[in-house]
């Protein structure tokens, strides 16, 4: 039996030309990128190329790129920097977020306000994405910093980050705009111009890279402050021995996701597309809650209503194919998916869902397959339900 | 979170789930907001249990500790499955992941409010 694959969203398999490209940073060229001789310069160039790349696809200055061990670091240092950078520690900062943010964001941000800054959680629409008159009006005059995420790792909707770098571009005074775009550069363009980002947080392993690594992308003038002091690598924001192999993959990974994008878009949405129709139409009482017309084209998101969650799971998982769940069960807290909850789908149908995220690997063969066992799944679970259906 | 293969066995084929038509009593525990909620019939002739069927929404832990539970209590008094406890239904799955421990609080608790209707119908 064929194991099928359907949480991209939780992680990606390193692309074989990526891992190409790694392997000689482990044995053969293993150089400590800080040092001053020739197997410090080989590292050096290797990560700098990589940096090049990434700056590429940001459309940013090669140094405003600082390598971390992933999106969660970024985004740590993001919020955490940037409060920590201001001068005037008096005043009582305040920082614009939503309800539907990575728990990497809203955990740093709850552990802020223990140390008094105000946060704004802003709700977001049915369809998943904030409304950009609702961050306007969030808007105060101690609002130092926006942090809205662009593509949502469960249900897929993408949010107008450039309609919100507008807005903020406008105000009297300079608020910073920071996005976790972790689930987008696989699918969009990420141009901090464009967008009019000061701060974006990015990782490897979601777009076939390896996990480890990520970065965080700080325009010149931002004033972050230093959060892991050492050795004064990356100019001193981020210390730490450069993890050469892992930013190598990197820069590669994002080179391919940039060049196949358009390809891969097309191929991935199209089987995700027929897969959401086909599961609409064989089983009966089933949410949908990734809105296609907003969403990136991996993601399809659905309650099942009257089947919990992990069980829906783990059932699949039997069979070989692996998915992810909403469901509180399978996070080991009492609260199903925050996600759903802000989009106002109710806490007993929430229980129910389960995220299919489909990846440049997957086939019209593996969703059929899918589609010949889910149905039987459900009706199975549904049938152990003591509330679901019965008299 | 990992699962014993006690509980993945469970899961995959439940013991005594169903419904007993005319049960001597019901048990019904949990709330569908919270993602769980069991239910347990029970045939009783002369204090003893008969049979006993089970119908649970929830993860796998929940329905497994239905099927171990159904199990423990099938032939037994009243008087003898009172006094199944939650760490015994833990025990013969091989253990429970730590969040999941609520779970077999649920079965037990589904019993005994079981046990308790039918003494009071009585």
């Amino acid at each position: 039996m064929e194991n099928i694959y359907l949480d991209h969203s939780a992680t990606t398999p390193t692309d074989e030309k990526v891992l190409k490209e790694m392997l000689p940073y482990f044995s053969l060229k293993f150089g400590n990128y800080s040092s001053l001789h020739s197997f410090g310069r080989e590292a050096y160039f290797a990560v700098e190329k990589a940096r090049d790349r990434i700056s590429n696809f940001l459309n940013c200055k090669n140094e405003e790129v600082i390598f971390t061990s992933g999106s969660t670091e970024s985004n740590n240092l993001a919020l955490r920097g940037l409060i920590a950078g201001f001068k005037n520690k008096q005043k009582c900062f305040h920082i614009i977020t939503t309800k539907i943010e990575h728990d990497a964001i809203l955990e740093t941000c709850r552990d802020l306000e223990k140390s008094g800054v105000e946060v704004t959680y802003l709700p977001v629409r049915k369809n998943g994405t904030v409304d950009v008159k609702d961050v306007a009006a969030a808007i105060k005059e101690n609002t130092v910093l926006v942090s809205v995420m662009y593509v949502n790792n469960e249900v897929g909707s993408i949010n107008d980050i450039e309609k919100i770098g507008k807005l903020l571009k406008k105000q009297n005074h300079k608020i910073y705009f920071h996005t976790d775009a972790t689930q987008a550069i696989n699918f969009l363009g990420c141009s901090v111009e464009k967008l009019n980002l000061d701060l974006a947080s990015i990782s490897g392993h979601k777009i076939y890279g390896p996990k480890g690594v990520g970065a965080l992308y700080i325009r010149k003038g931002t004033p972050i402050k230093v959060m892991q002091t050492g050795g004064h690598q990356e100019r001193g924001i981020r210390s730490g021995t450069i993890n050469v192999s892992a930013i190598v993959g990197f820069g590669k990974a994002i080179e391919i996701a940039a060049k196949d994008r358009e390809k891969n878009n097309k191929k991935i949405g199209k089987i995700r597309d027929y897969f959401v129709k086909k599961i609409l139409d064989k089983i009966p009482n089933v949410i949908l809650n990734t809105d296609i017309d907003v969403s990136v084209c991996s993601h399809a998101n659905f309650c099942f209503v009257g089947a919990e969650g992990e069980s829906i799971l783990l059932a699949l998982d039997i069979e070989g194919i692996a998915v992810s769940t909403g469901s509180a069960c399978a996070s080991g807290s009492l609260e199903p998916s925050h996600v759903l909850l802000a989009m106002g789908v109710e806490k007993e149908i929430a229980h129910s869902s389960i995220r299919f995220t489909f990846g440049k690997h997957n086939t019209k063969e593996q969703a059929d397959r899918v589609l010949s066992i889910l149905p039987s799944v459900i009706e199975k679970l549904r049938k152990y339900n003591p509330v679901y259906n019965k008299k | 979170m990992i699962y014993t293969d006690k509980v993945i066995e469970h899961f995959k084929k439940p013991h005594n789930q169903g419904v007993i038509e005319n049960a001597s009593a019901v048990g019904e525990v949990g709330n569908p907001s919270c993602g769980d909620v069991m239910k347990i019939y029970l045939k009783i002739e002369n204090s003893a249990i008969k049979d006993v069927k089970f119908e649970t929404l929830g993860c796998a832990a929940a329905i497994a500790v239905s099927s171990a539970l159904t199990d423990m209590v099938k032939g037994k008094t009243i008087e003898e499955a009172l006094k199944i406890t939650r760490q015994e239904v833990v025990n013969d799955l091989g253990g429970l992941p730590e969040p999941k421990i609520h779970c077999s609080m649920l079965g037990v608790e589904a019993l005994h409010l079981a046990i308790k209707n039918y003494n009071e119908k009585k």
